[in-house]
């Protein structure tokens, strides 16, 4: 297999605070990795350097065996290869979902309205949203929402979907709809990297385990040693707590 | 039952129709005993008649209304070619400021510098200043009317708190619809087009259409350059006859658009707020 994505010793700092220390993280082509851990581990902001939306400090991140994490490399390109949705406010509120989804593949792909409409039509029949289409974001519920994002990043035809807790600003009920789109992307084979707080589905759709803590990778391995075995205390402490709050 | 945004006054507690009509005549009735005791205690003082020859006289009113009128219409152009100048500058120079990396410092710098340094000089300075001073330069190639100068520097003055009203409205769009739009790959010019903007200008109107109702008197201004306008019309009546009833034919004309933009104002922005508790319910 191949290596799709690279984070060599990467570091960032915000201010005095280090977010990101020494991460040394390899996702193979097809792979699906998991980032767990509590809030402020550092997920979030490692999927955002990934995207380039947030500067790194040190070392490096290589897609594709190209470093992108260097000033010469144009950041508007390298994003057309990667997908990333976000916890919420991913949905431009004055564009209906069509306008929302073509608005890359037209403006930055530079495809005609009709090749653009045609591409979101079927993504959109794909995920069960055809009925959506000329609906304003806020005609929708929160779960599809967040599907009709993920398709938006989709109509890109991105090779490396990035995750940052999708789920966790949702009701309960609306979780799974989710989460199935994100199973469906994995039987394709796409390359995904994910952050998340639902422990089931990582252990679940995970290929690998990464438990951030402090802005450091603590512990990496397959879910099924990570849940059952984990080393370091950290981890046992955090999934302990995990399992108290029936979340596992 | 939902009632439209009203015109006049706070919002009343939603009670039944009769109690709503109960309540409008209470309003009515008082108002109309007020102004009338007001009008009284006026007409009825012994200054009275000496106000009305001086202020209100009817036979100098239909003198000098057609020269007010005519000048109130100059008004009128001066603040539609204005506007229409100040709402397209002042959202460039707010997109400026608005990009961000080391390569638009110097393009960012000069827009700080321009809305300081404008913001910091008194309206009829400027005005002073551009419409004398450049027609007095005759350099070649550049207009060399005082109208012309005049209006070009409320342009300057309005755009500088325009495009602060405007700035004000992009960043008041959520970062993540930002980073969302720059992660499709658009670049940050087409970022602030198509997503930025568009939010932030709807959220801004209603201070907007208070700088509409602003700049609308504001354009009287370039009377100290001797542009007849409706306030240099009565100036000169008045200087003749002695008499302001001039100065009050302009005031009603300038009363006459100022009052229902600010109404609409303030139904604008009452809408748009019911609208928005309605999306968040």
């Amino acid at each position: 297999m191949a290596v799709k994505l690279e984070l060599a010793s990467v570091g960032k700092s915000f201010d005095d605070k280090i977010v990101l220390r020494d991460i040394d993280l390899t996702v193979q082509q097809h792979e699906v990795v998991c980032l767990i851990g509590s809030s402020g581990s550092g997920k979030s902001t490692l999927l955002k350097c990934v995207d380039l939306l947030v500067p790194i400090d040190e070392g490096a991140i290589i897609l594709d065996g190209h470093t992108i994490s260097g000033a010469d490399v144009n950041p508007n390109q390298v994003r057309q290869k990667m997908g990333i949705v976000f916890q919420a406010f991913n949905l431009f509120p004055h564009m209906n979902v069509l306008d929302n989804i073509t608005l890359g593949p037209r403006k930055v792909h530079g495809l005609s309205r009709e090749e653009a409409e045609a591409r979101a039509e079927l993504l959109l029949e794909r995920f069960g949203l055809t009925d959506k289409t000329h609906d304003y974001p806020d005609r929708l519920s929160g779960g599809q929402q967040q599907r009709v994002a993920v398709i938006r990043a989709l109509a890109s035809e991105p090779e490396l979907m990035l995750f940052d807790e999708i789920t966790s600003a949702l009701d309960p009920e609306l979780v799974a709809e989710v989460l199935n789109v994100i199973r469906g992307l994995k039987q394709e084979g796409m390359t995904m990297l994910i952050a998340t707080h639902e422990m089931g589905f990582a252990r679940d759709v995970a290929d690998r385990v990464c438990f951030l803590d402090g802005g450091l990778i603590l512990e990496q391995g397959a879910p099924r040693d990570l849940f059952t075995n984990p080393t370091q205390p950290r981890t046992q402490q955090f999934l302990q707590r995990i399992v108290e709050a029936g979340r596992l | 039952m939902r009632r439209g945004p009203r015109l006049l006054g706070p919002r009343r507690p939603s009670g039944s129709r009769e109690e709503g009509a109960r309540s409008a005549l209470i309003a009515f009735v008082s108002t109309l005993i007020l102004s009338g005791l007001a009008l009284w205690v006026v007409l009825t003082s012994e200054a009275w008649p000496r106000v009305q020859r001086q202020f209100f006289n009817p036979s100098a009113f239909r003198e000098v209304w057609p020269d007010v009128v005519s000048g109130f219409w100059l008004d009128i152009q001066m603040f539609l070619v204005a506007e229409v100048v100040i709402l397209i500058l002042a959202l460039i120079i707010a997109m400026i400021r608005s990009l961000r990396g080391p390569a638009f410092l110097p393009i960012r710098a000069l827009a700080i510098f321009y809305i300081d340094l404008v913001r910091g000089i008194p309206v009829i300075l400027l005005i002073l200043l551009l419409g004398f001073g450049v027609p007095a330069l005759q350099l070649s190639g550049v207009p060399d009317g005082r109208l012309f100068w005049g209006v070009t520097a409320l342009v300057l003055s309005y755009t500088a708190y325009t495009s602060e009203v405007y700035r004000a409205g992009i960043e008041s769009v959520h970062e993540s619809q930002r980073m969302s739009a720059r992660s499709l790959g658009l670049t940050q010019g087409k970022t602030l087009w198509y997503v930025i903007v568009p939010q932030a200008v709807r959220n801004v109107i209603p201070a907007l259409l208070n700088g509409f109702v602003s700049l609308q008197k504001d354009v009287a201004l370039v009377y100290v350059l001797g542009i007849r306008e409706a306030v240099r019309a009565a100036q000169i009546y008045n200087a003749r006859t002695f008499n302001y009833t001039g100065y009050i034919a302009a005031a009603i004309l300038f009363l006459l658009v100022s009052v229902p933009v600010a109404r609409f104002t303030d139904w604008y922005t009452e809408r748009d707020r019911a609208r928005k508790q309605a999306m968040s319910a």
